[in-house]
């Protein structure tokens, strides 16, 4: 490092700190050569770089319903997903921006050698906002309400593993069903913020938690508003923040451009020109691991034919659906569900490409001269899912397969299509580790295995991989079964798309998480005023 | 009984059983509706065992005949049950306690269109047939029916774009809540009630004067004309006592209209009012809440109508003196 670059380190500091005024800090630079513009971005981005305390913050939010509650067992929209994660209330697990399972309530967390049984150390003194103190007795109480037999809550299939959870002294020992390299991560989930508990069941009513801000008025539907909690056992930076249930794409828009909302998420792709050139604003553009999805019953003719599966993963063009349906705010997949941002992701070969002719003479193959099917469609399952329908109805023409669209109502696409119709369009949103991912989605016993694919070397090498603490071994066989399922699966990824919406430069942040959107769902304590 | 009273209470007593026949389209119709609670709040999470776990914390597993009567019962008397979304917890979330504020919103956004939009529909009205055929008549004319013409959403975006984004006069959003004072209140309703003012004039501006209109054709119009009176009092003081039935019956109309439809408009502005709160109730299955808006969607109606036949009888005294 020179000494000029050393200095302008130091000066990028101060300036982050609010400690050097604009005008001195550009007559430092301009007077070692820089240009006046040059110097005025630097001096934009050093200000911002640095987190401190301070500021309203004020979110956009593309969900929330009338029917919203506090209960984190009907916690099922992009709404009420913040709750759990960095508003109110405290998860033992965080994710970090790379990607890795960080301990939160948790202190540390340790597995056995088998990863069956783990040992989560809870961190001390930790309080919730009426004062009380979070104890393992709360931990137990809040996994308890989830995982119980009466359980209503969503996540009682993610926790299916769970067989025991105790406290012992400091710790929190679960024991689970088989090992699990990778359990910590189900501990994220967002409906597993820490309540207070009494008598072993846990008090959600008040809304009172242990994270990052207080709840001070929410009115489902609308807006909550909340503020710092001051013993807040880690680094938080607004004063205030209030999320508004926008749900209307044109509301949400015109909120930011008026400059009502700092931030805003899911941006309508057709319109995001408007945003990208409105003053002051950076594009929150994010490739994540949800994805879009037409899965196809391995179990129903004409699917049970692995060469029918190839032939119609040949006969889409996916790079048209991604400069069509997502306006190029997305990226083709090629039937692997791992996104290649996650840990163990290959990229399985051969890619799936748009190749009529083959898929042909894969239709041959399999005994077939044309192959007419029919594709439930709906934009319940995405946006855009019923234009991407007759896309690939379209395309798949010239393979000599004729797809019968059929429109779904968007009501009730999840209980009456999803899981039933033999060939359908859904939605996946993503989950942090290759093996969370598969065991719901592919496992043959799991219940959302929505293409009823049943590869018994895929469940075998599933199970092993899971409790396998041995890296390199781990690897290996997560990529057999991403090869597995790219060959012989009856999931067809048909792309990925970006988080996608619009930040006020007046906030400051670092790296993205891209598990999921609105930085993991973090931004709340992440994020701050620059 | 004096024919006013008795027709108020024969409506009444209609109106009662219109009610309870609309209370059970509404429960059945919800019933024929794919899909419950249970599964929109689980979503992908609906696994059979957390749907029953569900549905017998709701009450849902019992047959639908038994909760309508249970409801019922408990309607007449004044408790319109809990929300679904707060029937669990020790704190729950009372129909009336969620219906209540966006109640409150929902008349005070229709009463500050209503404010706006009646006079100036009369007035409006009385000048066209006043100078009817005239520019004057003519660009009235055209202008309410272009607005009546747009979609409610095109005009709200136009006047969110030019008034709050452009020119930055007004906030987008209208979100008020209970905390929020009188006077902005007012302020923040602007735009909604604005959109729903251009939307609702052109129907009561045109009904004043069509039937207007229609009157001055009358004899007797002619003698008040011949006798030598102004065209602006021949208007006033003989045609439009004898308007009033049409035009209370369009205005009750179009009162019933700013209660009841105005989801779209509170969906843009995001102002938290009954539509809006109706719509995510049926999406998402919340029986009571639905019930309890029906009926009030309902009850708006009758009376309203209710109140536009006392006008219609008041004003007309072959009607109110029957021999």
């Amino acid at each position: 490092m020179t000494e000029f670059e050393m200095k302008l380190a130091q000066a990028k500091k101060a300036v982050g700190l609010g400690k050097l005024s604009r005008r001195d800090f550009i007559a430092f630079t301009m007077a070692s050569g820089m240009t006046l513009a040059a110097s005025q971005l630097m001096f934009a981005q050093a200000a911002r770089a640095e987190a401190k305390k301070g500021g309203a913050f004020k979110v956009g939010c593309g969900h929330g319903q009338t029917t919203d509650s506090l209960d984190p067992a009907t916690w099922s929209n992009g709404f009420t997903f913040h709750f759990g994660k960095s508003l109110f209330a405290a998860p033992l697990v965080q994710v970090d921006s790379k990607n890795v399972a960080q301990p939160h309530v948790a202190e540390s967390f340790e597995p056995s050698a088998d990863a069956q049984t783990w040992a989560f150390k809870i961190r001390k003194g930790v309080t919730f906002h009426d004062g009380r103190t979070l104890t393992p007795a709360d931990v137990v109480a809040t996994i308890q309400y989830h995982i119980g037999a009466d359980s209503k809550s969503p996540a009682k299939s993610v926790l299916s593993s769970i067989t025991e959870v105790k406290a012992d002294g400091d710790n929190v020992i679960f024991k689970l069903k088989g090992g699990n390299a990778d359990f910590p991560f189900l501990l994220t989930d967002y409906h597993l913020g820490m309540y207070p508990s009494k008598d072993g069941k846990i008090e959600w009513e008040k809304g009172i938690g242990a994270g990052p801000y207080v709840i001070k008025n929410f009115e489902p539907g609308v807006r909550i508003q909340a503020e710092r909690n001051p013993n807040y056992f880690k680094d938080t930076w607004f004063d205030s923040v209030e999320m508004l249930a926008l749900v209307d794409e044109a509301a949400r828009t015109n909120a930011y451009l008026a400059g009502e909302v700092h931030y805003m998420n899911r941006a309508n792709t057709k319109t995001i020109d408007m945003l990208k050139s409105a003053p002051n604003t950076e594009l929150y553009n994010v490739s994540g691991f949800a994805h879009y999805t037409a899965p196809m019953h391995c179990d129903t003719k004409p699917f049970d034919d692995v060469n029918v599966r190839q032939a119609i993963k040949y006969a889409i063009n996916r790079e048209e659906l991604v400069d069509k349906i997502l306006n190029g705010y997305g990226s083709p997949g090629n039937d692997n569900p791992i996104s290649e941002s996650m840990k163990y992701s290959i990229n399985p070969q051969p890619a799936y490409t748009y190749d009529p002719d083959k898929a042909k003479s894969l239709l041959k193959k399999a005994g077939l001269d044309g192959l007419k099917v029919d594709l439930s469609a709906s934009d319940a399952a995405f946006a855009g899912g019923v234009d991407a329908a007759l896309l690939m109805a379209d395309q798949a023409k010239k393979a000599g397969i004729e797809i019968n669209v059929i429109k779904e109502p968007n009501d009730s696409y999840w209980d009456n299509v999803w899981l039933k119709k033999p060939w359908c369009l859904c939605y996946w949103g993503g989950r942090p580790v290759a093996d969370m991912f598969l065991s719901v989605s592919l496992a043959a016993d799991a219940a959302w295995n929505d293409t009823n694919w049943k590869n018994p070397r895929f469940n075998e090498l599933l199970i092993a991989a899971r409790a396998e603490l041995d890296e390199k071994k781990r690897a290996d066989m997560y990529a057999e079964c991403q090869q597995l399922i790219h060959d012989d699966g009856g999931q067809i990824v048909l792309m990925y798309n970006n988080f996608v919406g619009a930040v006020s430069t007046a906030i400051g942040h670092n790296q993205f998480n891209s598990d999921f959107d609105d930085d993991g769902g973090y931004m709340w304590e992440r994020w701050w005023m620059a | 009984m004096h024919p006013v009273l008795k027709v108020v209470l024969q409506r009444l007593a209609l109106g009662f059983l219109t009610l309870f026949a609309v209370s059970i389209i509404i429960f059945s119709t919800l019933s024929f509706l794919p899909g419950g609670y249970a599964q929109n709040i689980l979503g992908q999470g609906a696994t059979p065992e957390t749907v029953a776990a569900f549905n017998h914390e709701l009450g849902l597993d019992r047959p639908a005949p038994v909760r309508y009567i249970e409801w019922i019962t408990n309607a007449v008397q004044g408790d319109f049950g809990n929300s679904y979304s707060g029937t669990t917890g020790n704190i729950k979330r009372s129909v009336s306690s969620v219906i209540g504020p966006r109640l409150y919103n929902t008349f005070f956004l229709a009463a500050m269109a209503a404010i706006i939009a009646v006079p100036v529909a009369l007035l409006l009205g009385v000048l066209a047939a006043l100078y009817r055929n005239s520019w004057f008549d003519r660009a009235v004319n055209s202008l309410t029916l272009t607005t009546i013409a747009t979609p409610d959403f095109l005009i709200a975006y136009l006047l969110v774009f030019f008034l709050a984004v452009k020119l930055r006069w007004f906030s987008p959003l209208s979100t008020v809540s209970e905390t929020t004072p009188f006077f902005e209140h007012i302020y923040k309703a602007i735009l909604p009630a604005a959109t729903m003012t251009l939307v609702i004039v052109a129907h009561m501006m045109r009904m004043t004067r069509a039937s207007i209109i229609n009157l001055l054709a009358s004899p007797y119009i002619e003698m008040a004309q011949l006798k030598g009176m102004s065209k602006a009092q021949v208007i006033l003081k003989h045609a439009l006592p004898n308007a009033w039935a049409p035009i209370a019956t369009v205005i009750a109309f179009n009162m019933a209209y700013l209660v009841v439809g105005v989801v779209i408009t509170e969906v843009v502005f995001v102002y938290p009012g009954i539509g809006q709160l109706m719509v995510d109730s049926v999406s998402s299955r919340d029986m009571p809440i639905v019930q309890a808006c029906a009926l009030i969607f309902a009850a708006t109606y009758i009376l309203l109508n209710l109140l536009a036949d006392v006008v219609a009888i008041a004003t007309n005294p072959r009607l109110l003196h029957p021999k």
